[in-house]
């Protein structure tokens, strides 16, 4: 009887190989879980995140494996139809893997700093990855829903990490309510487009809205707009971006790179994947959603970042600007859109994780020190940590010879070769707005330091002397609102002081220099390393991101 | 032959970043000489790139190295490479080779300073940034290179940003530079448009696609940059002021590289100055106008290195008259041999400076012969050079400008003459006030005891200069045809679109002995007027002293002149409607972000609010689309 | 039984998904809240069921399988997170954690 059924049962056929970084992600944890509940005694967590760094490494070298399949032989789908092979897929796997091996070396740090021991950081960051990778790879709404679900699962547990603090564990309730929420929002979308059209696979969702072309179909159109939200809600737009600022301050700093980089970098390949290549005959119903949201992602994301004192919260505003720009990629629906957007998530994905390397660093133990106040003539305690985060911020703003000015480039290029005038403008006013709070954050840095430091003079002599004072090289003067003395920039104090008092206390003395754990300190230079390097060596990643997008499946 | 231009600008820009990063660790005196060997190790590969030149036929001398395209982005691909080829080798190798021995000298002079790593950071960019400007195959590139420069001349203008007069006179600079700047802007959009490229190679061999009008506005707006970048009339006044900076960085960015880009840029465009009417003749005229009035201003300075500066002013004026009558190869020549000359001028008077405490005014120096015989001799040798005084470097270069001018315009050439008598006459005074006549130091309290000569690190300089500014000229000797070693290098570049001379071999003999005579009358002047006293009123009027009064002039027109405009726009346009503009958007944001985060109230259920109500936002538009 | 048309299981998760989106922005026991977002993600089981009976097609049906499975995952993270914040207090309200705003 069972034999009859086992004959009866066909299996479909896995190319495993096609998997293989997802499978090794998976794998490793399961590892590193057997080993740490094996050991008689507590392991260093210096060997957990060697394991990470490890399989961070053998998945970056199987994606790379990967593109030199799909590059010749083009793109293909494996598991039964469920998972897409494509340049696409392949090109988010190379950075989930990165961020995976540099989010060991920062884990590392930060553990041995804070002395948390146990695999948990590493075992779940790697679920997380893999869960980003499937998301980016499906090619079925269930399998997106699956991946979101491990991703995010893992990223509610990391978010609450560190139990001391009590914003830890608010943010990791937070996340996962709302969390939770919006997948069961994204899941009733699937269905009723399941239901619309008989499917949940995306060539076939596909190929059936090409045969019937006029199908303005009700319970389609609102299972579209149900995933939207889901969506929606993981890349951090807004009106669903408010888990954000309290997310990503109350959780760990590193976790909070990891989240910024890997969750964005999922939810949008998901997003760019099914809208674009699944409904994109029905652009003409998505388009001015995904143009009205962007417009105030950008906008919210700008303003609100102004007027954070905690960096870390800034840098979460910041984020949700980012993301606007990486949907405005999208609504031009274009490949040169797709490609711009790809780019964008991808050197965004290196920027936003060394960035938050460098946070870590200057919090010192307990991860509490992130006021604007911390970060005050950095230059002159730690001129390296100082020059760093002043680049990255820099790449973040867009300032040509990073790949963040390219990444801004194509983006705002592609919005206008789809004739959306208006969105490209409101892009760079946003931009220009971003550009404050960066700046403000540099300014601070460099000010109030003395000659004989590394490079500051420039910036302190627009403080300090009485001629240079207005110099026209102040980046603040140059972009804007109010003329600043490095006082004023630190204004704007909330009205009410921060219960918690995260920060808010010291900093204003002349605290002493962090430590900077080796391995952060590498993390840091990778990512600085690689913005500046492709900035100004721009084609071999632009290349990649194009070649990526016409590999589409 | 090497192909490895990009290593050039490389070695300096790791230099800046290790000292960027690590510059206070690593220290003093080290920093310096890992500064100086960055550049030194440009200057070796530029020489291994010459000599492999060298063994090329003359027709295979030119090459672009692109390394990667740096923004495509539809019709515009900027494409990172260098155009390695006789005209820009030769910058570079004088570039580097003067930068290297500048760098040495500056271990010494900023020893004490404690700005030390930091100095040396800008210095190291500064010398990327250069190469960059020279060997930019592409104008956008080139214009990377050309602010690199620009940036770095303000921040070691206000160097001491604690001096107010640093200060504004970094400020100053970065203005007038600006003004020019627009103009390089404005050139490449005038030529992207007609041409579809930037690419140099590219634009010089589709010149004839170009209407005559747009190839003059393309030229007039370069020439605007360049004037703007060399400090020539009408953009000339933030030099002199640019003295405020530590007085190695005049010799090299002031004196010897950065102010003669614009000269190099004319030249690297000189066949759109063909295509183009009227504007060589433009350039000639600005040129000799403004080295004529710059030499009769540094004839009354007193300030030591603000008789340099308006020299340097006076002698690049010669250069862009070279550029306008066509001797595209006397300009180089007198650029090179100026470069030599002048930054020995610039370290002797940095080596009188060191050695009286930072005392500049040349009226407290006196008698300095005695106690600094090095500096002496440097600057005697320097002094000579200028002068056109034969055989020195300065005779054949200025010479071959003079030849050329008389070639094509005799006018031209009277008051290129009337200068050179200038130029031997304000050196020599200031030669003699300085080193001769009484020790009037000695009543300055900051001295005690006697001046004292600088140590090796800086006489080594001296030394290498002196030789360079004495021997220079050997570059390229008339007379014979086997020893224009610099016109016929450069011929391949420039040969097709320079105008040769109608003077005879025997009207060249008679301009040389005419230079020298001139040459020999300035210097007689200054003895005679200066060898005793220093005091000689009537030989400074204050209309020279306060030079031509341009900086009143423009004072008086774009500041006080139109006092009530100025104070209309100050007090109305500027406070009310830009400041509040710019402050009221900035105020708007603010209150705009205060008001928003209201609605960030930290409870979960008004994010759940969030989400549904942009749920039912979109469902709603989904559900009108479907026409429910 | 057979004369219930798919219309009807439909209109019941419908309601079903609005009744636990509705619960979960008024209730402000955290328990609750996290009970309706398991409402809504059966309503979405429910909707899956019904539609892979319309159609005829068992995919529909496997899905329902999946979901469980991940609501059984999120049960497990989601009580740990509640129990870690809520161990020393007599009620888990969602209203208490608001130290992070603005």
């Amino acid at each position: 009887m069972s034999l009859f059924f086992l004959s009866a049962l066909v299996l479909p056929k896995i190319a495993w190989s096609a998997i293989l970084p997802e499978l090794i992600l998976l794998a490793a944890p399961l590892v590193l879980l057997a080993v740490s509940a094996l050991s008689a005694r507590r392991l260093p967590t210096g060997v957990y995140a060697g394991g990470m760094g490890a399989a961070g490494l053998a998945s970056l070298g199987a994606s790379v494996w990967l593109w030199t399949q799909v590059t010749p032989h083009g793109a293909g789908t494996a598991v039964d139809g469920a998972i897409a092979v494509d340049g696409f897929s392949v090109l988010v796997m190379i950075l989930v893997s990165s961020v995976v091996v540099l989010a060991a070396l920062i884990g590392e740090g930060y553990l041995r700093r804070e002395g948390i021991g146990g695999p948990e950081y590493y075992v779940l960051a790697m679920f997380s990855a893999a869960g980003a990778m499937l998301m980016a790879s499906a090619d079925d709404l269930v399998l997106i829903f699956l991946g979101l679900e491990i991703m995010s699962i893992a990223l509610y547990v990391l978010a609450g990490l560190d139990a001391r603090r009590q914003g830890s564990g608010e943010a990791a309730m937070k996340y996962f309510l709302l969390g939770a929420f919006s997948s069961a929002i994204f899941l009733y979308g699937i269905a009723l487009v399941y239901g619309a059209t008989g499917s949940t696979n995306l060539p076939q969702i596909a190929d059936f809205l090409a045969h019937n072309v006029a199908s303005s179909d009700g319970l389609l159109l609102a299972g579209m707009a149900l995933l939207l939200v889901g969506f929606f809600f993981k890349i951090a737009a807004v009106p669903f971006h408010m888990w954000t600022p309290d997310v990503y301050q109350g959780s760990p700093t590193p976790v909070t790179g990891f989240m910024a980089a890997v969750a964005k970098a999922g939810g949008f390949a998901a997003l760019l994947r099914v809208f674009f290549a699944s409904f994109g005959l029905l652009r003409d119903d998505w388009q001015p959603v995904i143009w009205l949201v962007a417009v105030v992602t950008l906008l919210v994301g700008a303003v609100l970042a102004l007027v954070q004192r905690d960096v870390k919260r800034m840098l979460a505003y910041s984020s949700i600007n980012h993301a606007g720009f990486i949907l405005v990629g999208l609504e031009a629906a274009t490949t040169r859109g797709i490609a711009a957007s790809l780019y964008y998530l991808f050197v965004y994905g290196f920027m936003v994780v060394g960035t938050f390397a460098v946070v870590t660093v200057i919090a010192r133990r307990g991860d509490e020190a992130h006021d604007l106040g911390s970060y005050r003539g950095l230059a002159q305690r730690q001129p390296f940590l100082a020059a760093m985060l002043a680049l990255l911020l820099l790449a973040q703003a867009g300032v040509p010879l990073t790949t963040g000015f390219l990444a801004k480039l194509y983006i705002i290029s592609a919005a206008v070769e789809a004739h959306s005038y208006a969105l490209a403008v409101i892009a760079m006013v946003s931009a220009a707005i971003a550009a404050f709070f960066y700046l403000r954050v540099v300014v601070l840095m460099y000010a109030g330091a003395k000659s004989g430091v590394g490079l500051p003079a420039p910036l302190a002599a627009t403080g300090a002397g009485e001629g240079a004072g207005s110099g026209e090289l102040s980046p603040v003067a140059a972009y804007g609102p109010g003329a600043a003395s490095a006082a004023e920039l630190e204004g704007d104090r909330p009205e009410a002081s921060r219960p918690d008092g995260a920060g808010g206390g010291e900093g204003h003395g002349e605290p002493d220099a962090a430590g900077v754990p080796a391995t952060i300190a590498l993390a840091i230079a990778l990512c600085a390393g690689f913005t500046l390097l492709f900035g100004i060596w721009a084609q071999p990643v632009v290349e990649l991101a194009r070649q990526a997008t016409l590999l589409f499946h | 032959m090497l192909h490895a231009a990009y290593l050039m600008p490389l070695f300096p820009l790791a230099g800046f970043a290790v000292l960027a990063v690590f510059g206070r660790k690593i220290g003093n005196p080290l920093a310096g000489w890992l500064a100086t060997g960055t550049v030194t190790a440009s200057f070796a590969i530029a020489l291994v790139t010459l000599a492999g030149m060298i063994g090329e036929p003359a027709s295979h001398r030119s090459f672009v190295e692109t390394l990667f395209t740096w923004i495509p982005v539809s019709a515009l691909h900027v494409q990172v490479g260098f155009l390695i080829d006789p005209l820009s080798l030769v910058m570079v190798l004088f570039v580097t080779g003067v930068s290297a021995v500048i760098h040495w000298y500056s271990i010494g002079y900023m020893a004490h300073d404690e700005g030390y790593a930091r100095f040396f950071v800008y210095l190291n960019l500064f010398v990327a940034s250069m190469l960059i400007l020279v060997m930019a195959s592409n104008l956008v590139f080139t214009f990377v290179g050309w602010e690199g420069v620009g940036l770095c001349s303000y921040f070691l203008i206000a160097f001491w940003y604690d001096r107010p007069a640093a200060a504004s006179a970094g400020k100053k600079a970065f203005i007038m530079n600006r003004v020019g700047d627009a103009g390089f802007l404005l050139a490449m959009f005038v030529l992207f448009n007609a041409l579809h490229t930037l690419s140099i190679p590219a634009i010089l061999a589709h010149l004839g696609d170009l209407s005559t009008g747009t190839a003059t506005a393309a030229a007039l707006l370069l020439f605007l940059a360049a004037t703007g970048k060399s400090a020539q009339i009408p953009l000339f006044t933030w030099l002199p002021d640019a003295m405020e900076g530590p007085t190695p960085v005049s010799a090299l960015i002031h004196a010897a590289t950065m102010v003669t880009a614009g000269v190099y840029l004319m030249v690297r465009m000189s066949p759109l100055l063909h295509r183009a009417t009227d504007v060589s003749e433009v350039i000639a005229i600005v040129g000799v106008a403004t080295a004529l009035v710059a030499a009769t201003i540094a004839s009354t300075q007193n300030d030591i290195k603000k008789v340099i500066a308006y020299s340097t002013v006076s002698q690049i004026g010669y250069m862009f008259l070279a550029v306008g009558v066509g001797a595209y190869t006397a300009a180089i020549f007198l650029m090179v041999a100026h470069a030599f000359y002048k930054s020995l001028l610039f370290l002797s008077a940095g080596s009188v400076i060191h050695g009286l405490h930072d005392e500049q005014d040349i009226k407290k120096m006196g008698g300095l012969r005695k106690f600094m015989p090095w500096t002496f001799a440097a600057f005697m040798a320097g002094w000579l050079a200028i002068a056109g005084v034969p055989p020195l470097s300065a005779f054949w270069a200025k010479g071959a400008v003079l030849v050329h001018a008389f070639s094509y315009d005799i006018g031209l050439w009277i008051v290129g003459a009337i200068t050179a008598v200038f130029t031997a006459y304000y050196m020599g005074r200031e030669f003699y006030i300085v080193f001769y006549g009484d020790e009037r130091w000695r009543r300055l309290e900051v001295i005690k005891g006697d001046p004292h000569e600088s140590p090796w690190v800086m006489r080594g300089p001296l030394v290498i200069l002196s030789v360079l500014a004495a021997i220079g000229g050997l570059l390229d000797l008339p007379f014979h045809p086997h020893l224009d070693f610099l016109s016929s290098w450069l011929a391949p570049v420039v040969g097709s679109v320079s105008r040769h001379s109608s003077v005879g071999v025997g009207g060249e003999w008679a301009l040389a002995i005419t230079d020298s005579v001139l040459a020999v009358i300035g210097v007689t002047l200054a003895w005679r007027l200066w060898r005793v006293t220093a005091d000689a009123r009537h030989l400074e009027p204050a209309f020279l002293q306060r030079a031509w009064l341009v900086d009143e002039t423009y004072d008086k027109i774009f500041a006080r002149g139109g006092e009530a405009l100025a104070g209309f726009l100050a007090n109305v346009v500027e406070a009310k409607i830009i400041d509040g503009a710019v402050n009221g958007t900035a105020s708007g944001l603010r209150w705009m972000g205060s008001g928003l985060r209201r609605i960030q109230t930290g409870y979960v259920r008004n994010y759940a609010i969030g989400i549904v109500l942009g749920l039912v936002a979109i469902l709603a538009w989904m559900l009108v689309r479907a026409g429910v | 039984m057979t004369d219930v048309s798919g219309a009807w299981y439909l209109s019941l998760a419908a309601a079903l998904f609005g009744i636990g989106a509705f619960g979960l922005l008024v209730r402000r026991n955290v328990l609750v809240m996290f009970m309706c977002v398991e409402l809504m993600l059966n309503a979405a089981n429910l909707t899956f069921v019904t539609f892979a009976r319309m159609l005829n097609d068992i995919a529909g049906q496997a899905v329902v399988f999946f979901v469980l499975v991940v609501a059984a995952a999120e049960v497990v993270v989601g009580l740990a997170i509640i129990v870690a914040i809520f161990r020393r207090r007599r009620e888990a309200t969602a209203d208490d954690l608001h130290i992070l705003r603005g």
